[in-house]
């Protein structure tokens, strides 16, 4: 569904040997590099800290695979600000994914709940691009079957668009307008070596990326 | 669709994802909502012609937890009295639509056959004296929870291995993730072929147990024996039965197994069974997660991911 996104992301390869590299890039252009992600994640915690009124009981999980690193910096961040220590770990929603169906059993991703628990918290889920917004109803429910939080928002490195259900963002690093085909990747420091956001070409509809999208019409 | 047949039928990739999986969803059991919606709209049919209570339970809890119908078919109190054969049976699964069908039978390769006869996948849970692969995946995980590792641990399993379906499933498994087995039992109580296994075979559990870090005591299974094995159950016992003076003898943080259900004096005594190096309650909850990640992984997708080598 998520065109490249999830077509690597949550691929099977990742549990024994750790996060799927992102290597073959082909002729992939970087709309997004590190100084600049590193901008627009202190702009987000600080938006965070405004919009929650000084963060006093905000949770962030990040959506495995890179929303999870993209938490935790955010969580640094504000920290750095606030001076205390703010709850963040991740929430897989393998489990709860619209398309399970349509390709082999994936391998699962970690899910880390912070001791505080998410109840009666002020939720941010943490993801690196929202696309038809599929990944994040499924953390939705994911979420609503752990605990009841006061309230949930979402941030995102990049959101570039063609939503196919009714999900925003409270929180967006960069608005990034794209065709349907295009793939839009996420490279961070943690997993891939650097941090960039790569914008690359239409690619034909060939295996599963396209499907959803097919179905869709 | 594929199956989980045997053991064996395993690569060290798909059982290590098994057990990875099968991780990830032991939270499930701590939480507030021991419910996944994964397996939602699909069917599991349990259908056992042989007494069980641990794996029956154990396959069912997985398959709610996953969000599975669930339905139950024992031999008893069925059209199987009245003279049906597996096939029928089978094949009135098949018309009832099935997605996946858990077996128990005491004939060796009733699996393998079922599998022939319908569209779902179908799961050994033992048949005969042949093979259990959950049980097997389970007593891996529980080892690797424990001792933080596989590869390279020295495993000893204890007891009548002849009649035994774990002992197969864990010698194929336990090879297959990198452990050496060494499979303990009087002559009598061993199979013919068993020197064409993937391990090492004592008849002297005294001399094995200081060299072993996991011991893996087995019931014997009278039901199963049409002959006379060994002198007396005394003598059996003295001999390969674990008991205070023998578990001293193991290393400090060696731990002791057993699949169930154990008979407390004949293999293993009180003693040892309650201590806190012995995992046997453990195994049990292991076991539901294990399944979890079985039927999550065969039923989940548009297609298996494990198993696809038979």
């Amino acid at each position: 569904m998520h065109a490249r996104k999830h077509a690597e992301g949550g691929s099977t390869s990742s549990t024994a040997a750790g996060p799927p590299s992102r290597a073959d890039l082909g002729d992939a252009r970087a709309v997004l590099e590190g100084p600049e992600i590193n901008r627009a994640l202190t702009r987000i915690a600080h938006e965070v800290l405004e919009r929650t009124k000084g963060a006093t009981d905000i949770t962030l999980l990040g959506i495995p695979t890179r929303g999870v690193p993209l938490a935790r910096r955010l969580a640094g961040r504000i920290t750095q600000v606030e001076g205390r220590a703010i709850p963040w770990g991740s929430l897989d929603i393998t489990m709860y994914r619209d398309d399970l169906r349509l390709a082999p059993a994936r391998a699962l991703g970690r899910t880390e709940i912070p001791a505080e628990g998410v109840d009666g918290r002020v939720v941010v889920l943490v993801d690196d691009v929202l696309f038809s917004g599929r990944s994040v109803r499924a953390a939705l429910d994911a979420l609503n079957d752990i605990g009841r939080p006061r309230a949930v928002q979402l941030a995102t490195l990049v959101d570039r668009g063609h939503r196919q259900l009714p999900i925003r963002a409270d929180y967006v690093g960069k608005n990034l307008p794209t065709s349907v085909r295009e793939t839009v990747t996420v490279l961070v420091e943690e997993l891939d070596g650097r941090d960039a956001v790569l914008l690359g070409p239409a690619r034909p509809r060939a295996g599963r990326a396209g499907s959803a999208e097919e179905e869709e019409s | 669709m594929r199956h989980l047949l045997s053991a064996g039928d395993l690569s060290r990739d798909e059982a290590t994802l098994v057990l990875d999986t099968a991780r990830e969803l032991a939270q499930v059991s701590s939480r507030s909502v021991k419910k996944l919606p994964t397996l939602r709209g699909r069917t599991v049919v349990n259908l056992f012609y042989e007494d069980s209570t641990r794996t029956r339970i154990s396959f069912e809890a997985a398959a709610k937890r996953m969000s599975a119908d669930v339905i139950n078919f024992s031999a008893k109190g069925s059209s199987v009295s009245k003279g049906e054969s597996l096939k029928d049976t089978a094949l009135t699964l098949q018309a009832m639509g099935a997605d996946g069908v858990v077996i128990r039978h005491s004939a060796s390769g009733a699996a393998r056959r079922l599998a022939g006869w319908v569209d779902g996948a179908v799961l050994n849970a033992g048949d005969g004296t042949h093979e259990h692969p959950t049980q097997a995946l389970l007593d891996a995980y529980t080892m690797r929870e424990r001792m933080g590792r596989l590869e390279g641990l020295r495993v000893a399993i204890v007891g009548d291995i002849r009649h035994s379906r774990v002992a197969r499933s864990n010698v194929l498994l336990l090879h297959t993730l990198g452990a050496e087995v060494t499979l303990v039992a009087p002559p009598t109580l061993l199979p013919v072929s068993v020197g064409t296994w993937p391990c090492a075979v004592s008849y002297d559990l005294d001399e094995v147990l200081p060299k072993s870090d996991v011991v893996m005591m087995l019931r014997v299974q009278a039901e199963r024996m049409r002959a006379a094995f060994f002198p007396t159950a005394r003598e059996y016992s003295r001999r390969y039965g674990l008991d205070r003076d023998r578990f001293a003898r193991l290393h400090d943080d060696a731990i002791v197994m057993h699949p169930g259900p154990m008979i407390r004096g004949m293999e293993i005594s009180a003693e040892v069974a309650d201590s806190p190096r012995s995992t046997i309650t453990e195994q049990v909850a292991n076991g539901v997660s294990v399944r979890m990640a079985v039927l999550y992984l065969l039923l989940g997708g548009s297609e298996s991911a494990i198993g696809n080598g038979n």
